[in-house]
């Protein structure tokens, strides 16, 4: 297995959590601390440093050293793997979704019309 | 959860690191969702992806063991070609077939559910890869295509998740 796919196995984890989806939404707005990304959880501080070292870990975020503050910034490569991805198969399926509405609508008249075929 | 569905909506759902569910509720009877997933004449009208792409060829042996083949081509000439073979086939509920997306996507093995509820039907389509390499390998099809504007995406993808 090659360490891209070792990365991409860790962040489909990471991502499976929604509380941390919460986080990393909130970080693609900017850098934010522990406190303010505490702030919309009803979560303890170390509850969320607990979800914040799994991201780091996965390379989803980074921390600043800069003392008690350490600002979490996302990363983006990651991310961007599994947004591509996931961003194929849904643009694919979206679109023939949509047409498939219309075109039931379609197949309703038509059964209306001639009436339902045995 | 089902709350949460409505018509004209698409929720994508990754439970786990090897599938992506799609969920899709529409203004149909089950009897005649089923028969556009399974009947060729139907197919051709709307698995078509984004627009541009027809698809002139569509094959479809509906049997356990059957193949299946949708080719497609795009206005500007490229090719595109998918196939699998069906699995398990139960009228008008489910639809376990594998798909493959040509040389480059792996195969994976797909489930379709079809519920009706006071005559909207619920499409429960779940893509399983068969092991995570063949997941990745498919995310090396979109990084050979480029991701330049994956980043404006993650924001919808994630707003889309919450």
């Amino acid at each position: 297995m090659t360490k891209g796919s070792q990365t991409l196995s860790a962040t489909f984890a990471a991502l499976a959590d929604p509380t941390r989806l919460a986080i990393l939404a909130r970080l693609s707005r900017g850098p934010a601390t522990v406190k303010e990304l505490s702030a919309p959880f009803a979560m303890s501080g170390p509850a969320v440093s607990k979800h914040l070292r799994v991201l780091e870990r996965t390379g989803l975020i980074t921390r600043g050293r800069e003392a008690q503050w350490r600002p979490c910034r996302l990363r983006a490569g990651p991310l961007k793997e599994v947004a591509e991805w996931a961003e194929t198969y849904r643009r694919f399926w979206d679109a023939s979704f949509q047409r498939l509405d219309g075109y039931l609508e379609t197949l309703k008249t038509k059964e209306r019309t001639h009436g339902r075929e045995k | 959860m089902a709350e949460k569905n409505r018509v004209g909506v698409t929720t994508f759902l990754t439970p786990s690191d090897r599938e992506i569910v799609s969920i899709r509720v529409v203004n149909a009877p089950r009897r005649l969702v089923w028969d556009a997933w399974t009947k060729s004449e139907h197919l051709q009208q709307w698995v078509l992806g984004p627009d541009g792409w027809t698809m002139p060829v569509c094959t479809v042996d509906l049997r356990p063991g059957g193949a299946w083949h949708y080719g497609y081509r795009h206005r500007d000439g490229q090719e595109m070609h998918m196939r699998g073979v069906f699995q398990h086939i139960e009228p008008p509920e489910r639809l376990v077939r594998t798909e493959s997306w040509g040389c480059d996507w792996p195969e994976t093995l797909n489930t379709l559910v079809l519920t009706e509820e006071a005559g909207l039907t619920t499409m429960t389509c779940t893509v399983l890869f068969a092991t995570k390499e063949a997941r990745d390998k498919a995310l090396g099809v979109g990084m050979r295509e480029g991701w330049s504007k994956s980043y404006d995406r993650l924001d919808r993808a994630l707003a889309d998740r919450l």
